[in-house]
């Protein structure tokens, strides 16, 4: 099913006003309902080279795959939608062409990148991710972040070691647990949610949660949710007016109306006539 | 690096700098940090420090740990507490920012933290303390970032985030410009004369579907931008484009037919 008419996608990506590189790296594909963001780390230009490795691999593996299966299909053996073990699939992918550039050339040792991507089907979004890049969702006027960091940070707050408060000023934002390309596996955590004609979904890197108050993000979503690209360049812009002291890259996706699977046989001869 | 200042009756006895990933303090000799009072427990607390973040972490001593006034079990350490261990106090100070500032470019790049290199840094750091085991991940990750070099960071900036009255995104801006406020007064309408104050860094205008356009407030100053609908606003009479536009004192706004007039606030 092409979704072009049903999804709206802008997206922004910048250096920020500290670093040269853009390490961050940002993909869609409209007509699958994809979108692929990956902030890369590495020396030199390796991050970008991961982040750019990430996306590319994700996106266009998943289109061959889409081209002949649809993401609601059962599968036979499991008894289950293929959505989340093709996702699966294509993220480790992913993981071993990065570890293997990383480990067959010496400029690259030791890169990676953190990964979160969205796939949009039959009225839901199967969000994949890894790291510390999010997943935000504005629904009804209220804006929540979806997905959890994967970041030592993260990990001390559920422990209870350090309060929301003080995890602000924290020192050690920048340590991720887990990421792309840095290990021979990954386990990428994947959650799926009904999604509401009207949601705005806003995927980011932590150029932009670190720099801008959850409370500013979701106003900016709120009041320049008319319209998107211009919202994602200001998104962009507050990140920089603090400080953009990294990369800053957001991508804004909204539901312009439902889009239910075509499950019967009726719709399957519609869709083979198209 | 940050230290501890042992002192009693407000006597300065000694200063101990937070060397280790893990500082223990009690009563028994074998302690990093000794202190012979028989209100302090023979393992009393452990002070476990990751880059420049210290915890402090009561080890089920007797009497307990009390900073700043209040008995604690895990505390995130800042700048200036106070550890009260019987008669005995314990000054904690951060590290000052002169000290920073070099490595500070590099101290928010991403990195990874390998489960690999944890577990096995755990498992080292188990090995030495006899076994902690709810300690063991800080020392995993202070092992990983010793071996790495990078991070140094001011407790100071931190300071500096506390005062804002805002819960500024960490780390503060650092030096954000004292910027005059500004404001909308409706010229013209229902609600002429009414006035607006522009103290969020977004406020919006006019109706969805007729025209909605945006003011940005920023460092630079206050901007006016089309959102959506045919309306584009006018500022003195010109249509701006799909561009920001910045905004000078006393601009009059039009929009959907109501003038609007910009000014700043002394």
């Amino acid at each position: 099913m092409d979704l072009t008419q049903t999804l709206e996608i802008a997206s922004c990506t910048d250096p920020g006003m500290v670093r040269s590189h853009n390490e961050d790296s940002v993909a869609a594909d409209a007509a699958n309902g994809l979108v692929v963001l990956a902030d890369g780390m590495g020396g030199y230009n390796a991050g970008e080279v991961a982040s750019g490795m990430a996306t590319t691999v994700i996106v266009t593996e998943m289109q061959q795959v889409l081209a002949s299966a649809r993401p609601y299909d059962v599968d036979p053996r499991t008894s289950q939608e293929i959505a989340a073990r093709l996702l699966r699939e294509q993220v480790l992918k992913a993981n071993s062409s990065i570890y293997q550039a990383a480990q067959s050339q010496a400029q690259y040792a030791g890169m990676g990148t953190t990964l979160v991507v969205c796939l949009f089907y039959d009225n839901r979004v199967l969000v994949a991710h890894l790291g510390d890049s999010r997943v935000y969702v504005l629904r009804d006027g209220k804006f929540k972040q979806v997905t959890r960091d994967h970041s030592l940070l993260q990990e001390q707050i559920d422990s209870g070691l350090i309060t929301l408060e003080q995890a602000k000023n924290a020192q050690h934002k920048n340590l991720v647990t887990r990421a792309l390309g840095i290990d021979p596996s990954v386990e990428p955590e994947m959650h799926e949610y009904r999604t509401k004609p009207g949601d705005i979904y806003l995927l980011c890197s932590d150029g932009l949660c670190d720099m801008v108050d959850d409370d500013d993000i979701g106003m900016a979503l709120q009041a320049l949710g008319g319209n998107l690209k211009l919202c994602a360049q200001q998104l962009v812009q507050m990140a920089n007016d603090n400080g953009g002291r990294d990369n800053v890259s957001v991508i804004l996706v909204r539901v312009l109306r439902e889009y239910p699977a075509a499950r019967g046989v009726m719709a399957k001869v519609f869709a083979w006539l198209k | 690096m940050a230290k501890l200042i042992l002192s009693m009756d407000g006597l300065v006895l000694k200063e101990i700098p937070l060397t280790k990933e893990r500082t223990t303090i009690g009563r028994k000799p074998h302690n990093d940090i000794q202190i012979d009072n028989l209100a302090v427990s023979g393992e009393h607390a452990v002070i476990v420090t990751i880059l420049n973040d210290s915890f402090l972490e009561d080890l089920g001593s007797t009497n307990g740990t009390v900073v700043n006034g209040n008995p604690i079990k895990k505390h995130f350490l800042q700048n200036n507490d106070v550890v009260e261990l019987g008669k005995y106090k314990l000054k904690f100070v951060g590290e000052p920012a002169a000290a920073v500032g070099a490595e500070k470019a590099d101290f928010e790049k991403t990195m990874v933290l390998r489960p690999a290199a944890m577990k096995a840094a755990a498992e080292q750091a188990k090995a030495m303390t006899g076994g902690a085991p709810q300690a063991a991940p800080h020392a995993a990750g202070a092992a990983r970032v010793t071996a790495s070099q990078h991070a140094a960071v001011s407790a100071t900036a931190a300071g500096i985030a506390d005062k804002d009255p805002r819960p500024a995104p960490a780390p503060a801006p650092a030096a954000r410009p004292a910027q005059p406020l500004g404001a909308i007064q409706l010229l013209s309408g229902n609600n002429a004369g009414k006035e607006l104050e522009l103290s969020k860094p977004l406020t919006t205008l006019g109706k969805p579907g007729v025209g909605v356009a945006v003011l940005t407030r920023r460092p630079q100053g206050y901007f006016i931008t089309h959102v959506e609908g045919a309306g584009r606003p006018a500022v003195n009479g010109q249509q701006i484009g799909a561009a920001p536009h910045a905004l000078k004192d006393h601009d009059v706004i039009e929009l959907a037919g109501v003038k609007m007039e910009f000014f700043l606030k002394a």
